[in-house]
């Protein structure tokens, strides 16, 4: 966690600094306030005390209070300040580290714990500052101030506050190790209730047809039983602290009281009164001393939380990166060409390879695809050329030039990438496809429109009420998948890249739009090169070039009727999707 | 938390729409726990009663140790008296022999005291010590009558019925909190059976229209807000509310004019701190909003990275994500150091009381209004008084985002339910049935003013198959939302067997189909009961023969604990297997009806080969409505239905749709274009 507090920077630790002093000085003050107390007490007590002399007293108390009030306004903004710098500085520093990250690590990781690391850890470990410095500031220095105050006054006094202090702790510490475990166990449960709604509302057709529904109730009820059991427990061990507290705090007062009754009847004269303020006064300092010690406890209870968050956010920002930027960004030799030269391709601790020795080379203009069942490594071979990963052997080439020497910016530039699963931005559909920099001046409104007609987007497009202005929601919840793809599509066309990369991009569209769009983008883009993974025979059938992958292999590579003749892998695929006549073989 | 993407509301915390009637609905919805309620409220009126009394308790202990410090006066003026009557002979005063000498000494001090304080009325507390010093030096038989006396069994006996004061407190307490705990784990619970129940009483149409992170998000977090401030909100405000007029009644008992006094000074504080909650509360939304708003923008980013990356939306990205952070920031700052001041300004409120009360207290005492012990009472009351001032005004904050989410858990249970079957008494026996279907003239829309399909006659024969096909998004569901009555026609009828659907209720009619969808609708829990799901008397024997049947048993052999394997658990059951056991539980249902959807996307070649088969398997001997994407299917299919825009737009089989030249021969042909 302190690691973490090293990105704060010095204005920062001088904000510190100066929260510590001030919170020092309203300790000081705070604790002077009983002394105050005290005189008047006995002020009050003493007949013919001059009123004179009470309000002197009472005005330097409200003095004290106010200044303590003061001085913890000031602590407080200087550390409402650090908290929120800390906050802007490491989400910052997580995002970016996030950007950096290759595309196999944040899978890892899963975008979800992602997610949670760059927002509710960090405010985890912020709750250790805003709280914790006013705490773990002001409760040592209070225990220890109130401590010393009140040492050597009498160790009985001193004996009771300690039982107190014992007593809270020893009650605090029990009710945790009972809930700590329980809390998670809800947590647990409650994913469970999350996981049983889920199933049946996504599958409430289903539920239905099967006359499922009181099925479905039953096995709700299950976690939701044990969910309120396990509550109401936690619950019940929880209503311990309230009244222990408030039994402890009353008691060590009237014990004081008794204490104090019986050492002053005992005393002489000459300190009758003193033991008596000072009576009045020890009730106060040592309810302070246990409300320190409670503080302490507290903070004791925040601090593996956030030590394990901080642990979580060290993981992302120590993660090494793989992917290292190359400087070439220089005009290349060729143009639309890529080509791979015994290509392996294993994730970095795992064993088995999930590509072996792949060479093809694409000619400018040429279509190449690629074809396998899932697993065989064909999404994989595609992504080595942006670099979501590395090659672990051999090299891809993208215009002559190994990727691995590419200025990342100059490489994408090149690029057209549609992966499987559309990826929408909120925002309008215009911004959509025209996401990104692609080194060139951001497309004008006539090229956005062409590339959504070559993508097939334009008609329902045009039937969105704001058209190219239409809204577009967080992950495009607003249209239907096929038109997600469409869109994705579009944004590739628009930047007009050398190379297009469709990584099963095509299987969300209906035949017809497919091959539609497909027939489109050859008239549009006669000169790019396309790399195309399927899983319909029909789309890749007419390619100049198809691989087709098993395992990690390259088990067959010619055309569809080379392939046909001599690919037994191949065949069956073809076959089980469309009959003889129709692969006209 | 974030839950994996699937909340439905973002952008920070709802509004309450009408927080009376929120609330109100809240209390009512609790009747079951009135009598428990009432309990815990008596427990807790009675434990305030307590804590009003108590301090009452403590001024009179302190002023019993009080009486303990000051000199016996009456026995000084006795001995002053002896002295001035005889000061040369020995006096006895209460058993106590008091020598001539004795007599000088006392005089001698007396004189000293005299010439050293400047007057013995109005004294300050360096004289009152000085004072209690040569009271030391006093003679041992004087010091012995005029000491001051403390009465130790009245001190006994207050302490005593303190100590049983506070004991029973606790335990009140204690006992709330235990009623309590009951009372809203079980409103919770009883709220999401309420949920889970509801789910299956809506019709379809709530579930297309609605997302199933909201509904979700209902049963979780709303619930959880609503029993929560059960106990945090309505018991502080109770609690403290009882305090709060407890406390009031007894200052004004005691002493009006401190009353005044101390009731004046929370005040003060309070108003000030209720500017600052509201002004914190601004913040605090503003912060909500801000940080849903970053998520999203997170989400997005993170789960598009390839896309970021390959685009270089960095800069974009950088550029939203600055200016929310900065935004964050701001409102962080302004929330924290605002929310910061509440307590320093309640520790300031209470200590200003402190002095108000001592000091109007000291006037009245020297005075002779009161004694000193109402002073100390008058300390715990203004405390007793002022913090739960505080507590119900953060609390009826609290109460706030709790109502709104009750709003949303009571406008679920509240959703209108699917139309009533209790006057349907005909029942169906499923043996019997021969599978023959009618459409007569179908008319249907999802939207009362807008038919999408028109006007549908079809005649199907038992074991005919019928296919579905048409471009994505064209409403084939439709169909399968008609067939299973899921939304129920506009106009004309389904007949099965000659006998009008609309006659029949909806478990009949989905007992006569069963349904095989593209998602592959696995739920949690073993292998079997995924297969057998709702059937209980299916044996494991009829299971395994049907996992045959369809090709999962040597899977089944494979899996770590066969069929008692866990579904969730277990990440080696690939999607076409899944799509195997659902195929196997439609066998289980063994319908007149089939409804399948063929579409096997995520499946390597040779599982495909295996579904595909297993789908073959089950349409035979059923009439089978199946949503195609083979052509082997749609080429020898009895009947082709063609969809478009959600209509049927053209009917008849593949040589004669071919023949046609539309939308289908288009379709068709579209397979083997470049």
């Amino acid at each position: 966690m302190f690691k973490l507090f090293r990105n704060l920077k010095r204005k920062d630790w001088l904000f510190i600094a100066l929260a510590v002093l001030f919170i020092a000085g309203q300790v000081v003050l705070e604790l002077k306030m009983p002394e105050y107390m005290s005189n008047i007490t006995v002020l009050v007590r003493t007949e013919g005390s001059e009123m004179g002399e009470i309000l002197h007293n009472g005005a330097l108390m409200l003095l004290c209070a106010f200044g303590s009030l003061v001085s913890t306004i000031i602590a407080g903004w200087f550390v409402a300040n650090v908290g929120a710098d800390f906050t802007f500085i490491v989400k910052k520093k997580i995002f970016d580290k996030v950007e950096e990250l290759s595309v196999d690590d944040i899978k890892r990781f899963s975008t979800a714990s992602l997610i949670t690391r760059t927002t509710n850890d960090v405010t985890q470990v912020r709750m250790v500052i805003t709280m914790g410095a006013n705490m773990l500031i002001r409760a040592p220095l209070s225990a220890t101030w109130a401590i010393i105050k009140i040492s050597g006054k009498s160790w009985q006094w001193s004996t009771a506050t300690g039982v107190a202090v014992v007593i809270i702790l020893a009650t605090i510490i029990t009710i945790m190790t009972l809930v700590i475990p329980r809390f998670k166990l809800i947590q647990k449960l409650t994913d469970r209730l999350n996981g049983v709604t889920q199933e049946s509302l996504k599958g409430i057709r289903v539920v239905r047809a099967f006359n499922a529904e009181r099925y479905q109730e039953k096995k709700f009820d299950i976690p939701n039983t044990e969910v309120a059991d396990t509550t109401r427990f936690v619950d019940r061990v929880l209503s311990i602290m309230s009244p222990t507290m408030n039994l402890v705090l009353n008691s060590i007062t009237l014990a004081i009281y008794l204490i104090g009754a019986a050492l002053i009847s005992q005393s002489v004269m000459a300190n009758k009164l003193t033991l008596f303020s000072d009576m009045v006064v020890f009730s106060t300092y040592a309810v302070h001393v246990i409300f320190s010690f409670l503080m302490l406890a507290m903070i004791f209870m925040i601090i593996p939380r956030a030590q394990v968050s901080a642990e979580r956010i060290n993981e992302v920002l120590d993660k090494e990166i793989t992917i290292k930027d190359g400087l070439f960004d220089d005009d290349t030799a060729e143009i639309g060409t890529v080509e791979f030269r015994n290509v392996s391709f294993k994730y970095p601790d795992a064993e088995e390879y999930l590509l072996k020795d792949i060479s093809f080379r694409a000619e400018k203009g040429q279509t190449v695809a690629f074809i396998g069942s899932t697993g065989s490594g064909k999404s994989t071979l595609i992504n080595l050329i942006p670099r979501f990963y590395d090659v672990t052997e051999g090299a891809v080439f993208v215009d002559g030039v190994n990727v691995r020497d590419y200025n990342q910016k100059a490489l994408h530039k090149k690029l057209g990438y549609i992966p499987q699963k559309a990826v929408i931005f909120s925002g309008t559909v215009a911004s959509n496809i025209a996401y990104g920099d692609s080194g060139k001046k951001k497309p004008n409104e006539r090229k956005i429109q062409t590339a959504a007609k070559v993508a097939q987007a334009k008609s329902f497009i045009e039937k969105l009420d704001k058209q190219y202005n239409s809204h577009i929601a967080q992950s495009g919840t607003n249209i239907s998948g096929g038109q997600k793809q469409r869109l994705a599509i579009a944004r590739a066309i628009v930047r007009d890249p050398e190379i297009y990369i469709f990584d099963d991009s095509f299987s969300a569209l209906d035949y017809k739009t497919d091959a539609a769009l497909r027939k489109a983008l050859k008239e549009y883009t006669k000169d790019a090169t396309s790399l195309i993974v399927a899983q319909r025979i029909g789309t890749i059938m007419h390619a100049d070039q198809i691989i087709v992958l098993d395992r990690g292999y390259c088990v067959g590579h010619g055309t569809h009727q080379e392939l046909m003749r001599n690919c037994e892998v191949y065949r069956e695929i073809a076959l089980s999707q469309l009959t003889k006549e129709e692969l006209n073989v | 938390m974030f839950n994996g993407g699937s909340g439905g509301r973002r952008g920070g915390p709802e509004k309450v729409k009408n927080f009376g009637k929120a609330i109100k609905r809240m209390l009512a919805e609790m009747r079951k726990y009135y009598a428990l309620i009432t309990i815990a409220m008596i427990m807790s009126i009675a434990t305030s009663a307590i804590s009003v009394i108590a301090p009452n308790k403590l001024a009179n202990i302190t002023d019993e140790i009080a009486a303990g410090l000051a000199l016996d006066q009456n026995k000084i003026n006795d001995i002053t008296n002896e002295l001035s009557r005889d000061p040369l002979t020995e006096s006895v005063i209460d058993n106590v022999v008091i020598s001539p000498e004795d007599k000088e000494a006392f005089v001698n001090i007396i004189k000293e005291l005299r010439s050293e304080t400047s007057s013995l009325t109005k004294l300050s507390g360096e004289d009152a010590v000085m004072i209690y010093q040569k009271i030391d030096e006093l003679p041992e038989s004087i010091r012995e009558v005029i000491k001051p006396k403390m009465n130790h069994d009245a001190i006994r006996n207050l302490a005593l019925l303190m100590a049983i004061l506070y004991v029973l407190s606790a335990t009140l307490e204690y006992l709330e909190g235990f009623i309590m705990a009951r009372v809203t784990s079980g409103f919770a619970r009883d709220l999401r059976n309420r949920i889970s129940h509801k789910i299956n009483m809506l019709p379809l149409r709530y579930f297309d229209q609605n997302q199933i992170g909201d509904t979700l998000s209902r049963v979780t977090n709303d619930v959880d807000s609503v029993s929560s401030s059960i106990d945090n909100s309505f018991g502080i405000i109770i609690g403290d509310g009882l305090l709060l007029i407890g406390s009031l009644i007894m200052m004004l008992i005691t002493n009006w004019v401190m009353a005044l006094v101390a009731i004046a000074s929370s005040l003060f504080g309070f108003v000030f701190m209720a500017t600052i909650l509201k002004k914190s509360q601004k913040y605090f939304a503003e912060r909500q909003i801000e940080l849903g708003n970053m998520n999203a923008h997170i989400e997005e980013i993170y789960s598009g990275i390839a896309v970021v990356k390959a685009y270089d939306g960095k800069e974009t990205a950088d550029k939203k994500f600055n200016k929310l952070n900065k935004k964050i920031r701001n409102a962080n700052l302004h929330s924290q150091f605002l929310s910061g001041l509440m307590h320093p300004i309640m520790a300031f409120t209470g200590n200003l009381g402190y002095v108000a009360v001592c000091v109007t207290g000291a006037i009245l005492t020297i005075n002779g209004a009161i004694s000193f012990g109402v002073i100390i009472a008058f300390i715990s009351y203004a405390r007793l008084f002022s913090s739960p001032l505080s507590r119900i005004a953060q609390a009826v904050g609290n109460l706030q985002p709790a109502a709104a989410a009750s709003e949303r858990v009571f406008e679920f249970i509240d959703e209108e339910e699917m139309s009533d079957e209790q006057h349907i008494n005909s029942h169906i026996d499923k043996s019997v049935i021969r599978g023959n279907i009618v459409f007569d003239h179908v008319k249907f829309g999802y939207d009362k003013n807008k038919a999408i399909i028109k006007d549908f006659s079809a005649e199907v024969k038992a074991g005919q198959k019928i296919a579905i096909v048409g471009p994505t998004g064209a409403g084939k569901t439709t169909m399968v939302n008609l067939l299973m009555k899921f939304y129920e026609i506009k106009d004309g009828d389904i007949r099965i067997d000659g006998a009008s659907t609309k006659k029949m209720t909806r478990a009949d009619i989905h007992s006569l189909f069963t349904m095989v969808l593209q998602d592959t609708w696995t739920f949690s829990g073993t292998v079997r009961e995924n297969i057998a799901y709702n059937h209980k008397s299916v044996s494991d024997e009829q299971i395994m023969k049907i996992c045959d049947t369809v090709g999962l048993s040597h899977f089944i052999k494979t899996l770590p604990n066969g069929l008692d394997t866990d579904m969730s658990e277990s990440e080696s059951i690939s999607a076409g297997q899944k799509q195997l056991i659902t195929i196997a539980r439609g066998m289980v249902e063994d319908a007149p009806f089939l409804i399948l959807d063929e579409a096997t996307s995520n499946v390597d070649t040779r599982t495909e080969e295996l579904v595909q088969k297993a789908m073959d398997k089950l349409t035979e001997g059923r009439t089978s409505f199946i949503i195609a994407h083979r052509l082997s299917t749609i080429k020898n299919a009895d009947l082709i239905l063609v969809m478009n825009d959600g209509n049927i737009i053209e009917t008849g089989n593949h040589v004669q749709l071919m023949k046609k030249g539309g939308l289908y021969a288009d379709l068709y042909n579209s397979q083997f274009a470049l």
